[in-house]
C-alpha cells in the first residue's frame, strides 16, 4: 500500500493550517477518488450500502462504455464510407480514437478545472457529478464540433447549469444537455445540416441524418433500413446511433437500480401514442413516418435512457415519474414532427420537462394529501 | 453631498435592475445592439428625471385617490415628447426601438420612483433621483448591450471590432447571443457578481 502511506503522509499539508490548505478540495477529491473514505457517520440510524455517490456515478459511466466504443468506431466507419475507400478494423478504430480523443479532453478539462476552482472557493468537496456529463457531452456532440465551441458550451453548461444553483444535485437542467442545447442555439451551423455529422467527408457523398433526411422533405423510403439504424451505422451524434449499445447500457443500469424504469416506460408509452397520433392524421411525410421509426430515429433512446431518467433533475414522486416521462415522449414526437426547425425534439422536450418536474411533482403531493384529508374526513364521519 | 447620493445610490447597491428588479422586460428587448440601448437608456433618463420634477412640483395639489392616473397623464406626456424627438433627430434608431418607447410608461422604474420618492420629496431631490435611477438602468443596459453586440454581432456600435482574420481562422458569432433569453442570463451573471460585493 506504498499510494496509502504516501498519501497519508502528505494529508497534514492539506489540512486547516497546512502548507496548502488552500487546496484542500483538491486533495480531498482525490483521496476519495482512489480509496473509500475511512469516515463513517458516527450515530442515528443509516441505510448502510456500498454504493455512494461516486459509485453510482460510475455505474452510469460504465454504461455508457458501449455506446462510447460503438461511436468511436463509427466515426471512422462513416469516414472511410463517405471517402469511399476500404479499409482495416484498426484504421477505423485510429481514426474514431483521433477523433473523439480531442473531444474528451477538453470536456474534462474545461468542465474539472471549472469544478475544482468553485469547490476551493466555496470550501466544499469537489463533487464527481462531472464524471457523467463530462463522459455525455462529447457523446452528443456532431463529430466535427469545432473544439472551443466545445469548450465554451462546457463552460457555460458548468456555470449556468450547475454552479449558480450551488453544485451538482442542485442543477434545475440537465447540464449535458444545457451544453448541448447552447451550441446548437449559438451555432446552428455547426449543429444542424448534413455536412457535420461525419467527419471530413466527401463533399459529393450526403451526411444527413435520418431525422434531417425526414424533415427536408424526404420520404420514408429515402430513410435508411430500420435494421442499419437499430445497429446504428448511420451518421448522427458519437454516441446516439447504435441502439443496441444503448440498449445494453440502459438495461445495465436499470439492473443497478441507477435509473428508473417507469420514466423509460413513460417515455416510451408518449412517443409512440403521439406517433400514433400522428399516424392518424397522417397529412405530410413527416406526419405519415410510422411510429416505430421515430423509436429508432436520432437522440430519442440516447436521451430516454441517459438523459430523461437523471435523477436529480426528474421528477422524484412515482406518479410524477409517469407523468413526466409520458410528456417527455409525446413532446419530442411532436416538436420533431411539428416543428421542422428543430428536427431533434428530444433535447428540447427533456429540457422543458427538466423545469417542470418540481411542479410535477408538488402537484402529485398536494393530490395525495387532499385525497388523503378527503379520506380521513370520511372515516371521521362514519365513525360519529 | 446628499444629491450626489442619490445619483450614485441607484448605480450600485439600489440598482433598479440587479437589485430592485425593475424594467427587466425592455432591457431584454432593446439590448441586442449597443446603439439602441443608450437611446433607451437616456430617454428613460430623461422621463424619470423630468416626471419626478413635475410629480413633485405638484404633490400637495394631487389628491391621493387618483394619484396615480395624474402620474401616468404626467409619464404619457413626457414619453410622448421623447418619442416625437427621438422620430424627429434618430428616425433609425426610433424604429429599432419600435413599442419599447412607448412602453416606458408601463416601466415600472418610472412609476416607482413615483410613487416611492417624488411624492415624498421636495423637487430638487426627486430630480436627482430619477437621473440616479436612469443611469443605474441605462448603465445595465449599456453593459448587457456592450457584450450581446460584441459576441453576437462581432461589432460595436455597429463598428467591425472582431478582426476578419479570427473569422477566417473559424470564429463564429454566437447567436444566442441575439436571442432575449441571453439577456436574460448576463443580467443573472450581473446580479451574480454583485451580490456578493453589496453584502460586505
Amino acid at each position: 500500500m506504498g499510494l496509502r502511506s504516501y498519501i497519508d503522509k502528505i494529508k497534514p499539508n492539506f489540512e486547516q493550517g497546512g502548507k496548502y490548505a488552500k487546496f484542500h478540495s483538491t486533495f480531498e477529491a482525490f483521496e476519495t477518488f482512489l480509496y473509500t473514505p475511512n469516515r463513517v457517520t458516527s450515530n442515528g440510524a443509516h441505510i448502510r450500502d456500498y454504493v455512494d455517490m461516486k459509485r453510482n456515478m460510475i455505474y452510469v459511466v460504465i454504461a455508457l462504455i458501449p455506446c462510447f466504443l460503438f461511436g468511436t468506431w463509427n466515426i471512422g466507419y462513416q469516414h472511410f464510407l463517405s471517402l469511399g475507400e476500404s479499409v482495416t478494423f484498426w484504421q477505423i478504430i485510429g481514426y474514431g480514437l483521433l477523433k473523439i480523443i480531442p473531444l474528451y479532453l477538453v470536456s474534462y478539462i474545461v468542465g474539472l478545472v471549472i469544478e475544482f476552482t468553485f469547490a476551493e472557493i466555496r470550501h466544499e468537496e469537489v463533487n464527481e457529478g462531472y464524471f457523467v456529463t463530462g463522459f455525455l457531452i462529447p457523446l452528443i456532440m456532431p463529430v466535427d464540433v469545432p473544439l472551443w465551441m466545445l469548450a465554451l458550451a462546457v463552460a457555460f453548461a458548468v456555470i449556468i447549469g450547475k454552479e449558480v444553483f450551488g453544485g451538482s444535485g442542485m442543477n434545475v437542467v440537465n447540464p449535458a444537455l444545457l451544453a448541448r442545447a447552447f451550441l446548437f442555439f449559438s451555432y446552428p451551423s455547426k449543429m444542424t445540416g448534413d455536412t457535420v455529422w461525419i467527419a471530413e467527408k466527401a463533399d459529393a457523398y450526403s451526411g444527413a441524418t435520418p431525422l434531417g433526411t425526414l424533415f427536408n422533405g424526404g420520404s420514408v423510403n429515402d430513410l435508411p433500413s430500420l435494421m442499419d439504424m437499430f445497429i446504428g451505422t448511420i451518421p448522427g451524434s458519437v454516441g446516439e446511433t447504435s441502439k443496441i449499445a444503448i440498449l445494453i447500457g440502459g438495461i445495465f443500469l436499470i439492473i443497478t437500480g441507477v435509473s428508473s424504469l417507469r420514466i423509460i416506460i413513460a417515455t416510451f408509452i408518449g412517443a409512440i401514442s403521439m406517433g400514433l397520433v400522428f399516424n392518424a392524421l397522417g397529412t405530410t411525410s413527416a406526419m405519415g413516418t410510422p411510429f416505430y421509426y421515430h423509436l429508432l430515429m436520432g437522440g430519442f433512446m440516447f436521451g430516454t435512457f441517459f438523459m430523461a431518467t437523471d435523477p436529480v433533475t426528474a421528477a422524484q414522486t412515482n406518479i410524477g415519474k409517469w407523468i413526466y416521462g409520458f410528456l417527455i415522449g409525446a413532446i419530442a414526437i411532436l416538436i420533431r414532427v411539428a416543428n421542422p426547425g428543430y428536427p431533434e425534439g428530444m433535447m428540447l422536450a427533456i429540457l422543458l420537462l427538466n423545469v417542470f418536474a418540481p411542479l410535477i411533482d408538488w402537484c402529485v403531493v398536494a393530490c395525495n394529501i387532499r385525497k388523503r384529508k378527503k379520506r380521513w374526513a370520511s372515516a371521521e364521519r362514519r365513525t360519529k | 453631498m446628499k444629491n450626489i447620493n442619490l445619483i450614485t445610490a441607484p448605480l450600485r447597491k439600489a440598482n433598479p435592475i440587479t437589485v430592485l428588479i425593475l424594467g427587466i422586460c425592455s432591457a431584454l428587448a432593446v439590448t441586442a445592439k449597443l446603439k439602441p440601448a443608450i437611446v433607451m437608456a437616456l430617454s428613460v433618463t430623461v422621463v424619470t428625471a423630468l416626471s419626478n420634477l413635475v410629480i413633485s412640483l405638484l404633490r400637495k395639489g394631487i389628491p391621493s385617490k387618483i394619484r396615480i392616473i395624474v402620474q401616468l397623464i404626467v409619464v404619457a406626456t413626457l414619453v410622448i415628447l421623447v418619442d416625437q424627438f427621438l422620430k424627429a433627430f434618430v428616425y433609425d434608431i426610433s424604429k429599432q426601438l419600435s413599442v419599447f418607447v412607448g412602453l416606458i410608461i408601463t416601466n415600472c422604474i418610472v412609476m416607482g420612483r413615483l410613487e416611492a420618492f417624488a411624492m415624498a420629496h421636495k423637487p430638487w431631490e426627486s430630480f436627482f433621483d430619477g437621473i440616479g435611477n436612469g443611469l443605474g438602468y441605462g448603465a445595465i443596459l449599456v453593459i448587457v448591450a456592450f457584450f450581446r453586440e460584441l459576441f453576437g454581432s462581432g461589432t460595436l456600435l455597429g463598428y467591425q471590432v472582431i478582426p476578419q482574420g479570427m473569422y477566417d481562422f473559424g470564429y463564429v458569432n454566437n447567436g444566442l447571443m441575439i436571442l432575449p433569453p441571453m439577456a436574460l442570463i448576463i443580467i443573472g451573471i450581473i446580479i451574480w457578481l454583485q451580490k456578493p460585493e453589496e453584502e460586505k
